[in-house]
């Protein structure tokens, strides 16, 4: 009789020889997955058709669109291929337009990220009552764009307006926030930290309770000050977290519409006109041609942007 | 080189007392266990000694300095987390340099110190890896590393042997005791693994619910607890304590539980009398149990085997169990038998059976 082996005792080969019970296990486990097949897409369907219909088939009638004159009553009319995309592309309003998105990204990208890191840190402290601040600090999240625009809006009025009562009592001049060409951008802008500042907010705090208290303890009995175990503790630990954050709060730059609409409709002067604004505009001025293939050039802008996001930063980031 | 000294500690988290009026000297180079069960406080006291807690009331000494409020990296002393608290996203070399090159200790004399400890503890070829590249073990000895390799007065373990199998538990446990005596440094070590306490202490310190039970040599907390927590926490199967009362057998004290009569030392005899104590609870170790002609009356419910020795699981007639540990050449009656379990006389041990402390 031969040497009963480990393999011999599991159950598989209790009924085959070991080697083609292992197989068989395999083959099974292979016919298994198809059998699941049509389950699997069964679970999958609700979620495909709800992209299909409101992400993947406009995406392909923007493309469509993008690629014809506009028709009358929307209509497509003669086919010109990336023509339409090459005088987007080289026409200065684009150009305008990508700058000052460009500009808004500048400022709302790394102000948002710095204050949601900071206020996160904050917050983090276990301090008497700081749920309450944790509250506070996450309520923009379920504020929509046009409350946190119309808020705003009030809190700047010129004439009424809380900030500038309070600039008329430290004695400065008054601000026409909105309508300044110097002001307005960064009044957007600020607007939309602001707005994205709770689910920064919440997201960092999430990825904050995932860097281990024992870490932090170890480093600090290994003689590191708070910077340096920020520095090669709790970042390192949260880089995964910001850089979700960072590509987040790019495309939501790229994509920022509400506030603008409502704050300044592009103005003055179009110092606010971003890219989507300007579509926007295309539509309204009826050429919705130009207008998909402005969205057709944001588009790819915004992916090429999140690819090397993701490319460059990636290599910084450790993922646990 | 350093001791350190608890006097008069106490610390409270809200309501919740953790430690409670601690006084206890570990001596300079001394490996002292603090033993007890998850809750009783250790890991509380030994967090104290770092800094990351401080004492709600009492001092702590570090050598001859009180270290109140002197922050962790102020106090000259190290620590294993039971996690091993390794940073996951730097190499083992980036690991065990870190609290050198926090310290701003110069390149030279910080490659001096890595390759000195990476040696001593067998890294050498691991020094790029990730610990998430590592085994339990190798995880285990960076964590080691990184807490020697700045030389500490005192060197603080909060149960690092926990996330280890038992082959590689025992293995470091002798390496531990070897790592103790060369660098000639205090050691406080925490766990409630009372094999860890028995094996590795110069000196354990027994506690249980925020309270220090028992400071001494394993052996002597092993042969004389001061009380009953102590006898039933340490040993393995737990010693045996039964009710019993004092008995007058013809002018000498003996002492009646679970229907036998036992007879104990003379000087114990003597004490139950001079004391006039008609309660008492006595304790008899398993391996000190010996089945008799007479004693207390049993039955044999079940004998486990453990190869080297057998356990005697039996039931006394008030449904209580009574645990025997014999070897396993000696002959046992068969299962379900009635038998006599009988003890000499020097090995029981009597205790006060109100305050459950030890009586002589």
């Amino acid at each position: 009789m031969a040497v009963p082996s480990v393999a011999a005792d599991t159950p598989a080969a209790a009924e085959a020889p070991p080697v083609l019970g292992a197989s068989g296990a395999r083959e099974e486990r292979v016919a298994g997955r198809r059998r699941e097949w049509p389950l699997a897409l069964l679970f999958l369907a609700p979620s495909a058709v709800v992209f299909a219909v409101f992400v993947f088939y406009p995406l392909y009638r923007t493309v469509q669109l993008s690629m014809y004159r506009s028709g009358p009553f929307g209509r497509l009319g003669e086919f010109v291929g990336i023509s339409n995309l090459n005088d987007v592309l080289s026409s200065s309003e684009f150009r305008h337009s990508l700058g000052v998105t460009l500009q808004f990204s500048a400022i709302t990208v790394p102000l948002g990220l710095v204050l949601g890191l900071g206020l996160a840190l904050l917050a983090h402290e276990r301090l008497r009552g700081i749920a309450v601040y944790r509250t506070l600090f996450a309520s923009t999240v379920a504020t929509s764009v046009a409350v946190a625009s119309i808020m705003w809006l009030l809190l700047l009025n010129p004439s009424v307006g809380l900030v500038n009562a309070f600039l008329d009592w430290i004695g400065q001049d008054r601000i026409d926030f909105i309508n300044e060409p110097g002001w307005a951008l960064w009044t957007v802008a600020f607007t939309t930290v602001w707005l994205h500042l709770g689910f920064t907010f919440i997201v960092i705090s999430a990825g904050l309770q995932s860097v281990p208290d024992e870490l932090l303890e170890s480093a600090r009995m290994d003689g590191a000050g708070a910077w340096r175990r920020f520095r090669h503790v709790t970042l390192p630990l949260l880089s995964p977290t910001l850089l979700f954050v960072l590509v987040v709060l790019s495309i939501n730059a790229f994509q920022s519409f509400g506030q603008i609409d409502l704050l300044t409709e592009g103005g003055p002067n179009d110092r606010t006109r971003v890219l989507v604004y300007a579509i926007f505009q295309e539509v309204r001025r009826g050429d919705p041609s130009t207008a998909a293939a402005q969205a057709v050039a944001l588009f790819g802008i915004l992916f090429l942007l999140t690819i090397i996001q993701l490319r460059v930063l990636e290599r910084r980031v450790f993922y646990g | 080189m350093a001791g350190v000294r608890f006097d008069h500690v106490t610390k409270r988290f809200g309501d919740v007392l953790a430690v409670d009026d601690l006084d206890l000297q570990v001596e300079d180079r001394e490996f002292l266990v603090l033993l007890g069960p998850s809750g009783c406080g250790k890991s509380t006291a030994l967090r104290m000694i770092a800094g990351l807690e401080e004492p709600t009331e009492g001092s702590i000494r570090l050598g001859d300095r009180r270290v109140d409020g002197v922050d962790p990296k102020d106090r000259d002393l190290s620590m294993v987390f039971q996690s091993y608290a390794l940073y996951p996203h730097k190499s083992v070399r980036q690991n065990i340099e870190f609290p050198l090159r926090s310290r701003k200790v110069p390149a030279a004399e910080r490659d001096r110190l890595v390759s000195d400890v990476v040696a001593q503890l067998g890294l050498t070829g691991l020094l790029d890896r990730k610990p998430r590249q590592l085994s339990g073990g190798q995880r285990q000895r960076v964590a080691l590393a990184r807490a020697i390799v700045r030389r500490p007065a005192v060197f603080l373990m909060d149960e690092p042997l926990s996330n280890l199998d038992a082959k590689m538990r025992t293995s470091t446990r002798a390496e531990l005791v070897e790592l103790h005596a060369r660098l000639g440094t205090t050691f406080v070590y925490v766990t409630h693994d009372q094999v860890e306490a028995m094996t590795m202490a110069s000196r354990v310190a027994v506690m249980s619910e925020g309270v220090l039970q028992q400071v001494g040599p394993p052996q002597e907390v092993y042969d004389r607890p001061e009380n009953v927590f102590v006898a039933q926490f340490i040993g393995s199967p737990p010693m045996n304590v039964l009710s019993g009362t004092v008995v007058d057998d013809a002018g000498v004290r003996k002492v009646s539980a679970a229907g036998g009569i036992l007879t104990v030392a003379p000087e114990a005899a003597q004490l139950l009398g001079s004391r006039g104590l008609a309660e008492v609870l006595v304790g008899v170790r398993p391996e000190h149990l010996v089945v008799a002609g007479s004693g207390i009356p049993a039955k044999l419910r079940v004998v486990e085997s453990l190869g080297h020795e057998r356990h005697l699981l039996c039931e006394l007639q008030d449904a209580r169990e009574i645990i025997v540990r014999t070897s396993s050449a000696a002959a046992v009656p068969g299962e379900g038998a009635t038998v006599h379990l009988d003890a000499a006389p020097g090995a029981l041990h009597l205790f006060d059976a109100d305050s459950g402390r030890r009586l002589h």
